[in-house]
């Protein structure tokens, strides 16, 4: 195998010539292992890329592509079981890719700068913001008084920098923080910043204004910079170039809206066709696949125009918050919010985090008590029901939850975890207990002998259908979905996507799915409810909110989405 | 494609396209506790622990078929501080009794005190840690403040105050010993607890058991018990070595095992007298405690290595 990586420099291509300039990073049939106790494992091989001075290059893969541990060769930053094994990474013609630590530290920083991923845990909570901003000045020998750190911080795009470099990450929001890692990436100036997943655990709207600002800033620089991401669609809008990883190798490299519009390699076809961003359609595959499916859904929407399965009226939630001893101030996390859902079909809640979307999920599911209002299901106050009518409602609605790694007790095998419904609820005996896990294992698509499997052996979107059997098992009415798909690769999110809708048209479901992610809901609600900051500022059908929203944040919300400036083919216009 | 040149396909024979999401089947089934088994196995630390544990307990349950003197049978004290000879390999105490033989059957008590008392602190450490860290609010605070007056208490002094009690005084056996260091011991256990616990209770798996009608209790010891234990288990095995340490400091001082048992402690405390003229009569009862406690202490470490959740596959 690892000849076979070795023996193709036929295919390796030289941008530089073409253009006479020196490419600022050149990697050249890059091969990274890692020594596992299993073994070594190479974890990227024949990879390739360059990036000329000033320019954007992004790498997409899905997650264990290999994307991230490219870029980490590149800045010399490898844990320490992997190595570089073969090729070259050239840094200005440089070969760093075995340069000594020494050698890299001077790099990093003023060389090649680097923005990680998640903001949340890459500040030190015990520093001040400030503080961690001089450290990375000083250690490339640049001034490194307030004035420069709060200099460096206001270019960052945060207001107040004096005040604020005197404050604690814990201060500070999301976006803000990673305002605050970009202000250090950029800090001393560099003349590469990678980018890894620099957004994606933020706002659509939040991650808009960074990659607006992260934009501005680079191109006045001249930076140039390597994005790493898992989302075409905000690839191919930010990125001069993309080159597309799968399974350790690059698959497929060249000017990004060449590579969306004349995808070649059948992955990069896959992926284009799949990224929910670009894809701007309900699945209709599966709704139309049966006839009986279309005749279901019409005269359900026609003749029973009345029949909400959900009735959600005025529904409110206030939380106490503690300020000291004895004082509590309230804080509305759902205020007054009202919608139906109609049987047999999909209403998506989006909304930004702290919208009170999950809120809204939790007290439909009977977890939490609203503060007020009302939840009707079949036409029944859910909030009169006594414990036994309670345990019946349980049947009926089911949730399906986001972490695919922690709705799966890791200490259960998939037969018993979806046997715990039938089990709790002392539906059947053994035998046909077990026939309707196989059953249920069918429906999602998955073989019946992962039974005697644990969730720690299947993959997030295995999971995450194992989760979508159990919730199933009792043939329930509605199943909630909280962001269920959020976690998964964008093939993998395509895949369940397509299976909900599936088991939509067979079984007659209604899901109520709660996202940030419009561009799922395109694809799969029929009604979107707009939240922000717990009240519901816009509802309609899925097609009038997207083609002519009326509300200003619903509008902001849309134009965020990665790749929607984008023009594609036409059927999307 | 407008320039060919910086439109790189990678030949599709080279890049094979797999099916999205395949299920790896290449492996049998692996439970947790299955995979640290696993990983269990192939650890020297593991191995050497181990077989020196099994060889305690089989010394401890059949002390007659190490050694054919009972312990205090035919001390004389004409062999006092006598060096080995043929059939007393270590040698006789200041009481001219055979030292081999009170090593052998010192094992059975140290054990047994150790095992029981882990026994009991689990027990009531976990009920109460579990219950506190599950239910949280005034259980928890209640619990919390107990456990913390008890936290206080030094191990020596509190077994000091509390053997002096009438009923201790009187009952003196390996129950009041074991009674003694599990009411002392028995917070940390249940602190530990809690805290796996309440790192567990929140988990999307609990709610979902929750949606699904599984009442609140049944939820603690079906889903968050189980998945709070690894943390347990690692202390226990720790706490082992250290309660057999507790039970011979306390013999050592006298407030301990009664005289007609055989314990560690008490020879080392007899050794006392001969520590300048004979020093190895003090050996041999401390270093079986020592390789005891270091086999458990061993065993605990290997245990938390294999129960990392962190070293666990994806």
């Amino acid at each position: 195998m690892k000849e076979k990586a070795m023996t193709t420099p036929e295919i390796r291509i030289d941008e530089a010539d073409t253009t006479g300039v020196r490419p600022l990073l050149e990697i050249r049939d890059l091969a990274i292992t890692f020594k596992t106790g299993s073994g070594e494992v190479q974890a990227v091989r024949n990879a390739h890329l360059t990036i000329l001075p000033g320019e954007t290059v992004a790498i997409v893969g899905e997650s264990g592509s290999g994307k991230s541990t490219t870029a980490l060769a590149a800045i010399g930053l490898l844990p320490t079981n992997g190595k570089v094994s073969a090729g070259q990474i050239l840094l200005d013609g440089e070969d760093i890719a075995h340069a000594s630590e020494r050698r890299m530290i001077e790099l990093r920083g003023n060389t090649i700068g680097m923005v990680p991923q998640d903001p949340m845990s890459n500040l030190n909570p015990v520093w001040k913001i400030g503080y961690q901003v001089r450290e990375t000045l000083r250690a490339n020998g640049k001034p490194s008084g307030p004035a420069d750190v709060a200099k460096v911080l206001s270019e960052a795009g945060l207001p107040d920098a004096h005040r604020r470099a005197n404050q604690y990450p814990h201060e500070f929001s999301g976006g803000m923080r990673q305002r605050a890692l970009i202000a250090i990436g950029l800090s001393c100036q560099p003349r590469l910043l990678i980018a890894d997943e620099p957004t994606s655990a933020l706002d659509v709207t939040v991650q808009r204004q960074i990659l607006d600002h992260l934009e501005t800033m680079t191109s006045e620089l001249g930076t140039s910079v390597l994005l790493i991401t898992h989302d075409l669609g905000l690839a191919a809008e930010r990125a001069d170039k993309v080159v597309v990883m799968y399974r350790g190798q690059v698959v497929e490299a060249g000017p990004s809206l060449e590579l969306l519009q004349d995808p070649q390699h059948p992955y990069t076809k896959r992926l284009v066709e799949s990224a929910p961003s670009l894809a701007s359609r309900r699945i209709q595959a599966a709704k139309e696949q049966g006839v009986e499916a279309a005749d279901l859904l019409a005269p359900a929407t026609e003749v029973q125009a009345n029949d909400h399965i959900l009735q959600i009226q005025d529904l409110r939630k206030v939380y106490k918050l503690r300020q000291g001893l004895g004082k509590s101030t309230d804080f509305a996390a759902v205020d007054g919010v009202s919608f139906n859902v109609k049987r047999g079909t999909t209403t998506a809640i989006v909304g930004e985090s702290g919208s009170g979307k999950s809120t809204v999920a939790k007290m439909v599911l009977q977890l939490e008590k609203p503060t007020d209002g009302k939840i009707l299901f079949d036409g029944v106050d859910t909030s009169l029901l006594r414990s036994a009518d309670l345990f019946k409602f349980r049947r009926r609605v089911q949730p399906i939850f986001q972490d695919p790694y922690g709705s799966l007790d890791p200490m259960y095998n998939i037969y018993r975890t979806i046997e715990e419904p039938l089990r709790v609820h002392k539906i059947g005996n053994t035998a046909s207990r077990e026939k309707k896990v196989r059953e249920l294992l069918d429906q999602v698509a998955l073989p019946q002998s992962t039974m005697q499997r644990y969730p720690n052996e299947l993959s997030g979107g295995q999971r995450q259908r194992i989760a979508i059997a159990r919730a199933l098992a009792l043939d329930p009415e509605v199943i909630i979905c909280d962001e269920a798909v959020s976690a998964l690769d964008v093939l993998v999110q395509a895949q369940v996507l397509n299976l909900l809708a599936d088991l939509q048209s067979n079984l007659g479901l209604t899901y109520l799915f709660i996202t940030h992610d419009l561009a799922v809901v395109r694809q799969i609600a029929d009604h979107v409810c707009v939240m922000e900051q717990g009240q519901l500022v816009e509802t309609g059908s899925t097609d009038d909110v997207f083609d002519s929203p009326q509300q200003d944040y619903t509008k902001a919300l849309l134009n965020a989405i990665p790749g929607a400036r984008l023009m594609l083919p036409p059927e999307v216009a | 494609m407008t320039n060919k040149n910086s439109h790189f396909v990678a030949p599709i024979e080279e890049t094979p396209l797999l099916a999205t999401d395949t299920l790896k089947t290449d492996q049998a089934p692996l439970s947790l506790w299955a995979d640290a088994w696993r990983k269990l196995r192939r650890r020297p630390l593991f191995i050497i622990s181990a077989l020196l544990i099994l060889a305690l307990v089989v010394v401890a349950l059949f002390p007659g078929l190490f050694s054919s003197v009972a312990p205090n049978e035919g001390c004389e004290l004409a062999n006092s501080e006598g060096g080995p000879t043929a059939g007393h390999p270590f040698g006789f105490t200041f009481q001219g009794c055979d030292i081999y033989s009170r090593v052998i059957h010192g094992t059975q008590a140290s054990l047994s005190v150790g095992v029981l008392a882990v026994l009991c602190v689990l027990i009531v450490g976990v009920t109460f840690g579990a219950l506190a860290g599950f239910y949280g609010g005034w259980l928890d605070i209640v619990l919390a403040r107990l456990g913390d007056i008890f936290f206080a208490l030094p191990l020596i002094l509190g077994a000091l105050v509390i053997t002096q009690l009438p009923v201790f005084r009187q009952n003196k056996s390996v129950w009041t010993v074991v009674l003694v260091i599990a009411v002392l011991a028995w917070p940390q256990m249940a602190r530990i607890t809690r805290g796996a616990v309440i790192e567990v209770r929140n988990a999307d798996f609990v709610t979902a058991a929750r949606a699904l009608g599984v009442s609140k209790f049944s939820a603690l010891v079906r889903h968050v018990l189980p998945n709070a234990l690894a943390p347990v288990i690692v202390l226990a095995t720790l706490e082992l070595g250290v309660f057999i340490v507790a039970e011979a400091t306390l013999s050592f001082l006298g407030i301990g095992l009664p005289e007609g048992i055989m314990s560690w402690g008490h020879d080392i405390a007899a050794a006392q007298s001969s520590i300048r003229t004979k020093p190895e009569i003090l050996l041999y009862p401390a270093a079986a405690l020592s390789i005891t406690v270091l086999s458990f202490i061993m065993l605990g470490d290997a245990v938390r290595d294999a129960l990392d959740p962190k070293s666990r596959q994806r």
